[in-house]
């Protein structure tokens, strides 16, 4: 699935072009590794075609490092090239979750500032997905790698239903609870199962009319925010990211919302 | 090897609370069958195949009885019955049923004598069955000789059973000595087996009786190429754990996952009625000669390895406890455990080293399952083949039976060819480089490695008493384990238990029984 680069959003857009090519020990050498396996048997005819293969992939200079046969018919690789053309960096646009990302305690304090009440979350692994290291790693109490999870927080109420939910479900839970926001976490992501899932529970939400009640969030290793807002979520967090960055994100989105609600109701 | 020195005064009294842990889950759960347990006992008799829709024959059979009220007098009395009265096989009677022909509570009453007997002679031909592998895989390890531990333990997921052929084939060529071919994602919570050969799964491969066919089939033709028998691997944790332990008996898989506590915490699995499926699983498994995996491992992907760590070694002793109430022999408990501390804990491997060493010492007998890290695998690989590699090592100094390998690219993807032929080269050179390393060293009395398993066998005991006034359901209830927490009539499947009836038999109990007992 092909998915469309946004042309705004972008964080300071540079205009004057700005070359960037791999870097192995000098700059602009352009060098890169890379293994891979090509069915066929380990034979001088082999390294040919792996060679061919770096070139197809515009590595110039490529240099089979290693070969071995994996079996009778396939043959590993690893090889080294140059990327020569390199990119122009300064036509790079991403989207990204611009937040000031907050500490556990910046984060209740805001809670009890603003709100005066606990922030509702409720989070699933869902559909198919039997995995819940997602979902336990932003919202367990014990959280990961140093960063304490959702159920740690004072002014976060949370409802973790973990793996295998059915959508319906899920949303069924979420209402039932209240829920200011709904974490989806997805892992497995062969043959685009985690997509169909979510753009199936993003329609279940719209058609019950309750997609506006809920911040929607969206969580993998292979999750980006571009692919979130595309599916119809409001965001997106994929590696490296954790209870803190998904936290400050909501609060200050669902802070933001209730200021431009309040400001648009006649007083 | 270098031991620990371990205070078995401690060891004695945990094992005693997990047997009274055991002893009070088989008194309440021991007057239920379910209907899986009822379905694999129709397998056991030959009922095969699939209706019009594809419902398996088994499933067309205990759903009829089950429909009827029934079901409480067991699927062998109303065969038995069924066959005597009317004359037709039971694989007759099966395809009468799905057809809307057969009604097997309306057919003539046969002698109850009678009827025990017929199943009682069918049963034996299913052992027959059971037994005629069971030689055979004897007969290859004696001829090719047994395999050094670790047993290298290679996975295959790719969905389609003729592409895990080909993978498996090459793990085997590199070296690997067990092939587990993964589950494809939710078959555990199928309340039926699905049947033929299948091409599509995600993250798996279904389960079939036909996949498992056609994979030990390609097992058994490289393993005569390489002059070593290739064990096979599946899952019979879930919703048909008997039902598939029996497939595994008939196909003659080697190893089986099989763990109702890891179905319970992992996959919201009703409780009493995995624990009821479990002890007849067992029990086929013993029988078949095939070796049990258990799921403790998975308790630290989600919980912190360093502080829940006497929950494996607790939910071991009850693993065993009720593996030997399924009359199993020690030598066929592949308990679970596993490497997962943070990387970033500072002697995080001798903390490891400790707790792989207490576990082979306090189940000596038992080929233990050793879990590769998972849950700080990152992305980087390059870092993640060093983990491995640190996981290899305590592996080959504390003798685990079973080496899972550890792939660099855990957590990106499903493993490539070459993830696996890395995985592989890794263990084997580790497992060369130090072969004899820990009968060369001594641990240190009172060190940091005898104090830390120490620790772990005291607060394991003192979780088992506290099990033990409760009960297990309630420990489930509380979320002793993993975190989890689960209620007893919660989960799913519960409508699937059964109160047997007052003619209820299941001829294979005694036969299983026996047969483990070698008589």
């Amino acid at each position: 699935m092909k998915h469309r680069i946004p042309e705004h959003e972008g964080e300071n857009a540079m205009s004057t072009e700005h070359r960037v090519k791999p870097y192995g020990d000098t700059m602009n050498d352009g060098r890169v590794q890379v293994s891979f396996t090509l069915p066929v048997p380990d034979s001088d005819r082999a390294i040919e075609a792996a060679r061919e293969i770096m070139l197809s992939m515009g590595l110039a200079d490529p240099l089979i490092a290693w070969h071995e046969a994996l079996d009778e018919g396939f043959t590993f690789f690893v090889a080294y090239g140059s990327h020569e053309k390199g990119i122009d960096y300064s036509k790079i646009k991403v989207q990204t979750v611009d937040v000031h990302v907050m500490s556990m305690e910046e984060t209740d304090a805001l809670i009890r500032e603003r709100f005066g009440r606990k922030i509702k979350v409720i989070g699933a692994s869902t559909g198919t997905d039997a995995h819940t290291v997602g979902i336990d790693a932003i919202m367990n109490m014990k959280g990961y790698a140093g960063h304490f999870g959702l159920e740690r927080y004072d002014m976060i109420e949370t409802l973790n239903l973990g793996s295998q939910v059915p959508n319906e479900e899920f949303i069924r839970e979420a209402i039932a609870f209240d829920a200011d926001v709904m974490l989806v976490s997805q892992t497995v992501t062969q043959k685009d199962v985690h997509i169909q899932n979510v753009t199936e529970l993003v329609e279940l939400l719209e058609a019950e009319s309750v997609r506006e009640r809920f911040l929607l969030i969206l969580g993998g290793p292979r999750v980006t925010h571009e692919l979130a807002k595309e599916l119809g979520c409001d965001a997106g967090f994929g590696l490296g990211k954790y209870a803190d960055d998904v936290a400050s994100y909501f609060v200050t989105e669902l802070d933001k919302r209730r200021r431009a609600e309040r400001s648009s109701t006649p007083t | 090897m270098a031991e620990l020195r371990i205070d078995w005064d401690k060891v004695a009294k945990a094992r005693e609370a997990s047997s009274a842990i055991a002893d009070d889950v088989n008194d309440q759960l021991g007057r239920f069958t379910t209907v899986t347990v009822e379905r694999s006992i129709a397998r056991l008799f030959g009922i095969d195949g699939v209706d019009a829709f594809d419902v398996p024959l088994s499933n067309v059979v205990v759903d009829h009885l089950k429909d009827k009220n029934v079901l409480g007098e067991g699927v062998a009395y109303w065969l038995a019955q069924g066959v005597l009265t009317s004359g037709l096989s039971q694989q007759e009677l099966a395809e009468g049923i799905a057809a809307g022909d057969v009604d097997l509570t309306r057919l003539e009453q046969a002698d109850p004598y009678a009827c025990s007997l017929w199943a009682r002679e069918r049963a034996e031909k299913a052992l027959d069955r059971i037994r005629d592998n069971k030689r055979f895989r004897n007969d290859k390890i004696e001829q090719f000789g047994e395999r050094p531990s670790p047993l290298l333990y290679a996975i295959v997921a790719t969905g389609n059973i003729y592409e895990d052929i080909v993978q498996a084939k090459a793990a085997a060529r590199q070296g690997a000595d067990v092939i587990a071919v993964i589950r494809t994602t939710g078959q555990s919570l199928l309340d039926y087996v699905p049947y033929g050969a299948t091409t599509e799964g995600f993250g798996g491969t279904m389960a079939t009786q036909e996949n498992f066919r056609l994979m030990r089939a390609a097992l058994d033709e490289v393993g005569d190429e390489l002059g070593r028998y290739v064990r096979l691997c599946n899952y019979c944790s879930g919703l048909c754990m008997p039902e598939i332990a029996v497939m595994g008996a008939f196909e003659r898989l080697d190893v089986m996952l099989n763990d109702a506590l890891y179905g319970i915490l992992f996959r919201d699995i009703n409780m009493q009625r995995t624990l009821i499926d479990q002890s007849f699983s067992r029990m086929v498994n013993g029988a078949a000669g095939i070796i049990i995996n258990t799921g403790e491992d998975n308790y630290l992907t989600t919980a912190d390895a360093w502080e829940e760590a006497h929950t494996v070694l607790a939910s071991q002793l009850i693993n065993e406890q009720f593996a030997l109430r399924a009359g199993m022999a020690e030598e066929q408990m592949g308990l679970g455990h596993a490497f997962e501390m943070n990387p970033e804990l500072t002697n995080s491997f001798v903390y490891e080293l400790a707790q792989a060493q207490m576990a082979r010492q306090i189940f000596p007998k038992a080929p233990l399952k050793y879990m590769p890290p998972t849950k700080y695998m990152t992305g980087n690989i390059f870092r993640g083949h060093i983990q491995d590699a640190l996981f290899n090592a305590v592996t080959v100094l504390t003798d685990q039976r079973f080496l899972l390998l550890g792939m660099m690219t855990e957590a990106i993807h499903t493993p490539h060819m070459s993830d696996r032929a890395l995985a592989i080269e890794n263990a084997r050179y580790i497992k060369r480089a130090m072969a004899d390393f820990s009968s060369e060293i001594e641990y240190k009395e009172g060190g940091l490695m005898e104090r830390r398993a120490d620790q772990v066998l005291s607060e394991a005991l003192e979780l088992l008493e506290n099990i033990r006034v409760d009960g297990l359901f309630h420990a489930l209830e509380t979320g002793l384990f993993a975190g989890i927490k689960r209620r007893s009539t919660g989960g799913k499947g519960l409508d699937g238990v059964i109160a047997k009836g007052e003619r209820y038999d299941n001829p294979f109990v005694d036969l299983f029984m026996t047969e483990q007992r070698g008589e």
